[in-house]
């Protein structure tokens, strides 16, 4: 049951792409997913379907807000560094620890870290997160972690855990 | 008025485009010129198709631009990963002005020498 909810999501992308009902597009939609299911079908999360469950798609819509507001300003913190004369930047790699668990929250965590202010996630070990950050502002693991992590955590922890 | 919105989106993202490319030959190593343009071009290119959604309206090209956008968030950053974590791991250092690399410390012990 499971496996064709995943089928008929790749077929509902294909018809959006095509957006057309001609029984040739159909044919070769169904032959695609059918392919694309069976060879990708082990990595699709089984337990994706819980986020129909309306408190976590209420925290999935904050969460999607507050990424949007984080990525604009990310982008205008990288405008004011390329301009500025002088590159105001002091870049390393630092190193933080996430509580997060399931590997979809991980993924998005991640991808979150990268599109957000001044950060780009390099590795992901075990419980930690090797981070790019362009202006290092402190030495404390810790406080590393609360500035990069923990608006994000809190939001996927209540998502997807 | 869906004109308007759809050309100024368009200016918008343009110009976050432009911002990118000029950091791309602005920063000095390959980690901050990533960073530049993982940021600028994807939020750019999420907004120049967004216009094309106000500029058709809701049709075929429309919903086309809309799984355009949600391809591209999702495969912007997991590029922009895979690109950082090969360069590290092929040998490339950071910048000299960096000021600490905790991942060339912590596998240093476990590290084949390449």
């Amino acid at each position: 049951m499971k496996r064709f909810v995943h089928f008929l999501l790749l077929f509902g992308i294909w018809l959006l792409l095509t957006w057309s009902l001609h029984w040739q597009d159909l044919l070769a939609g169904g032959i695609i997913a059918l392919i694309a299911h069976v060879m990708l079908g082990d990595i699709y999360p089984v337990n994706a379907v819980k986020i129909l469950n309306p408190v976590r798609f209420f925290w999935l819509v904050v969460y999607g807000v507050t990424f949007f507001s984080y990525m604009v300003k990310a982008n205008f913190d990288v405008a004011y560094r390329v301009l500025n004369i002088n590159m105001p930047i002091r870049p390393g790699i630092v190193k933080v620890r996430t509580r997060l668990k399931t590997d979809m929250a991980r993924t998005f965590l991640a991808n979150s870290i990268t599109l957000t202010p001044g950060t780009l996630t390099v590795d992901c070990v075990d419980d930690h997160l090797y981070i790019h950050w362009i202006n290092i502002v402190s030495d404390d693991p810790n406080k590393e972690t609360e500035i990069i992590v923990q608006h994000f955590e809190k939001l996927l922890e209540r998502v997807f855990e | 008025m869906n004109e308007i919105i759809g050309l100024t989106l368009l200016i918008i993202g343009i110009s976050f485009d432009v911002v990118g490319c000029i950091g791309l030959v602005r920063l000095p190593d390959i980690y901050n010129r990533l960073q530049a343009a993982t940021k600028c071009v994807t939020l750019g290119t999420c907004m120049i198709l967004l216009s094309v959604v106000f500029y058709t309206g809701f049709n075929s090209i429309g919903v086309k631009a809309l799984l355009c956008i949600w391809f591209v968030l999702i495969s912007s950053p997991t590029g922009a990963h895979a690109i950082a974590r090969a360069a590290h791991r092929s040998g490339i250092r950071l910048w000299e002005g960096s000021i600490m690399d905790k991942y060339a410390d912590d596998r240093e012990g476990t590290e084949d020498i390449a």
